[in-house]
């Protein structure tokens, strides 16, 4: 493993897992949208630990520029071993429930972007026969709650879809994992109120590239997590609609 | 952004703390998004929250983590330039640097403080004496101000903004990034010597013929003996060790060593562990441990510059009632006479003093910058309350007296009347706050107290 690009570098999620790879001598590109951002990160990563750190703008939303930045970061690489798609948003449930623009807002960053930036880079570890895809996706994904569904519907997708991508691309010799993150201590969930068990991102980030030695697979981050949802998905519809989760 | 999270937040000494809100931004745009967001009156930043006092507190107000912006932005190896943000430790900047022979140019007796707090409190270090504070290393600062503006200053660009801003506690503006030169080091380690003093006169005496022979040099003083003993110390100097000092083990790789274990001190102490007696005890035992003849030996840079580290959250043992640490200087020509008068006032009031440190200091800095030339001597005591409070306001009268000052990154007393009386150069500064921050968006509890933005209520 030599190159890989992440997507959504900028959170600190993403930030910690390309420190760990980094720390491992990878090279990476870096994708956000953030430019200054990003350029304070690769200088950071080259600093600190001697590796080819290049960047570049990525928006999830503009999906007809995704094209042409996936060529550049694979153009620059030269070969890709894997890519990590860290992008993430989570937004606000009131607003979503009014406004359907804010709900596809969701659905697009989360999950349209995932598929749009995701395919062709699937395509090429196919054909190469090599390589990894690791996507972030999140407990919240696993049962829809009133209080964050659109977010979660999208997370659930995204579970779904790379689902699909390690069901197809596994036996071509293409590692697919997905993470499903519980709470991290993350710009996303700071000064939010009522969350439990917050993991650090340093820690996510460890876990998460801990995975790549382990097969294809679902994995839940922290692994408590898994037990939490097992507990969370068994409850009947009956019960759960009664929850105010 | 604009979360935030209510908590209350205490000074190193734990003795001064207050509720605000505190914000944690992770991208640069987060700093200015935060300060413009126009929800908070005022805006402090803070990085690992170790100044002593009220400097990163801001009651009711805004409170600004820099721990999440902390990244390195650039490093030339020929030169030794290297520029940071805000946010990066010193710990950090010596794991990266020390290996490749770099050392930070001057350190305080801590690693954990942040970049950007070190600039805003204009650091010193035990080379104060021939290589002054931490600004005279600087060469360029990113600061933030308060219309949302992001400027450079340094000494040719923006300088009296640059010289307010050095040891100016985070008033003038957030300080996002600093450029500074770092220091060639053949090794890891520091070749140090240790001799015993019998009193005051030795020790100075000895600073003042010899401090030009270390680049580190400090006076670790017996804060209990009195009489014809007051100010019996043990001199701590030394200076970076070459490959030839080190035994063949450590010379196979000279900027290498073996870390300490670091032990935490539990949350919930007893006042009485750093009582009179413990504290009594402590202090004669060390200064036993030097036998009369001088003591060379070789040690790594974290033994000889931070020996606290290894005992994480050590201002615990003070127990619930927190602790000062009170540090001031005085001029060359008033020292012996001042040090006399501190020392034996502290003694006459029966104020336990856990550490004293007597160091000679350099030339003088930024225009709030702590260091003058003189002597500084920091006094670590438990809190006991008004007793103290009242001792603490009669010396700062008598280091006024003697045209001395105390170090705002320590300080949690001192009033606004006895601040500008120590601080002459306060109106230039002033001057340069008004037209940068007429507001006083950037504030802090301190900066309340002593009346360096409005008044405190």
């Amino acid at each position: 493993m030599k190159q890989v690009l992440i997507l959504g570098a900028t959170s600190s999620i993403a930030r910690a897992i390309a420190s760990e790879f980094a720390r491992e001598g990878v090279n990476l590109f870096l994708g956000g949208r953030d430019l200054a951002e990003l350029e304070h990160m690769a200088a950071d990563l080259d600093i600190r630990h001697g590796i080819q750190a290049h960047y570049g703008s990525v928006d999830a939303e503009d999906f007809a520029a995704h094209k042409d930045f996936l060529e550049n970061a694979t153009r620059t690489l030269g070969e890709i071993d894997g890519v990590v798609f860290a992008i993430g948003y989570l937004g606000e449930q009131p607003r979503e429930s009014a406004d359907p623009a804010a709900a596809l807002k969701i659905m697009n960053i989360n999950l349209s972007a995932a598929i749009s930036l995701l395919a062709p880079i699937a395509n090429i570890l196919e054909e190469q026969g090599h390589g990894f895809i690791m996507g972030l996706s999140s407990v919240a994904g696993d049962r829809a709650r009133p209080s964050n569904y659109v977010y979660g519907t999208a997370k659930g997708g995204l579970t779904l879809y790379l689902d699909g991508l390690r069901n197809r691309l596994d036996r071509q010799g293409v590692k697919v994992i997905t993470l499903k993150l519980g709470f991290v201590d993350t710009e996303m969930t700071y000064g939010k109120r009522g969350l439990f068990l917050v993991a650090s991102p340093e820690q996510v980030a460890k876990s998460a590239c801990q995975t790549l030695q382990k097969p294809s697979g679902v994995y839940y981050i922290p692994r408590f997590w898994r037990m939490i949802m097992l507990v969370i998905r068994l409850i009947p519809d009956s019960v759960f609609k009664r929850l105010n989760l | 952004m604009d979360k935030f999270v209510e908590k209350e937040l205490n000074g190193w000494g734990r003795y001064r703390g207050s509720r605000s809100h505190i914000y944690r931004p992770e991208k640069v745009n987060g700093i200015a998004a935060a300060i413009r967001s126009g929800k908070e009156s005022s805006y402090i930043g803070r990085g690992l929250g170790r100044s002593y006092g009220d400097a990163a507190l801001n009651q009711d107000g805004g409170v600004v983590l820099t721990e999440r912006i902390n990244r390195f932005l650039s490093f030339e190896p020929n030169t030794g330039v290297v520029s940071c943000e805000a946010g990066v430790t010193l710990e950090e900047i010596l794991k990266v640097f020390v290996p490749r022979g770099w050392f930070l140019p001057v350190t305080p007796g801590t690693k954990f403080v942040t970049m950007g707090g070190a600039v805003a409190c204009d650091v010193h270090g035990k080379n104060h004496h021939r290589d002054g504070s931490l600004s005279n290393f600087v060469l360029d600062l990113k600061l933030l101000l308060a219309d949302g503006q992001q400027i450079r200053a340094s000494r040719d660009e923006n300088s009296d903004l640059f010289w307010a801003t050095v040891g100016g506690m985070g008033l003038t503006g957030m300080i996002l990034s600093v450029t500074f030169k770092l220091r060639r080091i053949e090794t890891a380690f520091i070749r140090v010597n240790y001799q015993r003093t019998r009193n005051l006169d030795e020790t100075m005496r000895l600073l003042e013929e010899e401090d030009q022979d270390y680049n580190y040099s400090v006076a670790w003083v017996d804060g209990l003996a009195v009489g014809g003993s007051l100010g019996r110390s043990i001199l701590i100097r030394g200076n970076h060790a070459t490959v030839d000092d080190l035994s063949p083990q450590q010379a196979t790789q000279p900027l290498e060593f073996a870390h300490r274990r670091t032990w935490t001190v539990p949350p919930q102490v007893p006042n009485f562990v750093l009582d009179r007696f413990s504290i009594r005890a402590f202090n004669s035992l060390y200064y036993r441990r030097f036998r009369q003849h001088p003591v060379n030996s070789i040690i790594d840079y974290d033994r000889f510059f931070y020996p606290l580290d290894s005992l994480r959250e050590w201002n615990r043992l003070y127990g619930k009632r927190g602790f000062i640490q009170y540090q001031c200087v005085f001029p060359p020509d008033t020292s012996r006479a001042a040090l006399v008068e501190v020392l034996s006032r502290l003694s006459k009031g029966k104020i336990p003093l856990c550490l004293v440190v007597l160091k000679r200091f350099g030339a003088e800095t930024g225009l709030l910058s702590f260091p003058m030339p003189g002597y500084t001597l920091a006094l670590d005591m438990p809190m006991l309350g008004t007793p103290l409070l009242s001792v603490l306001h009669e010396l700062d009268q008598w280091v006024i007296r003697q045209g001395g000052r105390v170090y705002l990154a320590k300080d949690a007393c001192l009033s606004a009347e006895a601040f500008k009386e120590m601080y002459p150069r306060f109106g230039q500064w002033q001057r340069m706050k008004t037209e940068m921050d007429p507001q006083n968006l950037f504030s802090s509890d301190l900066s309340r107290r002593l009346r360096i933005t409005g008044v405190d209520d």
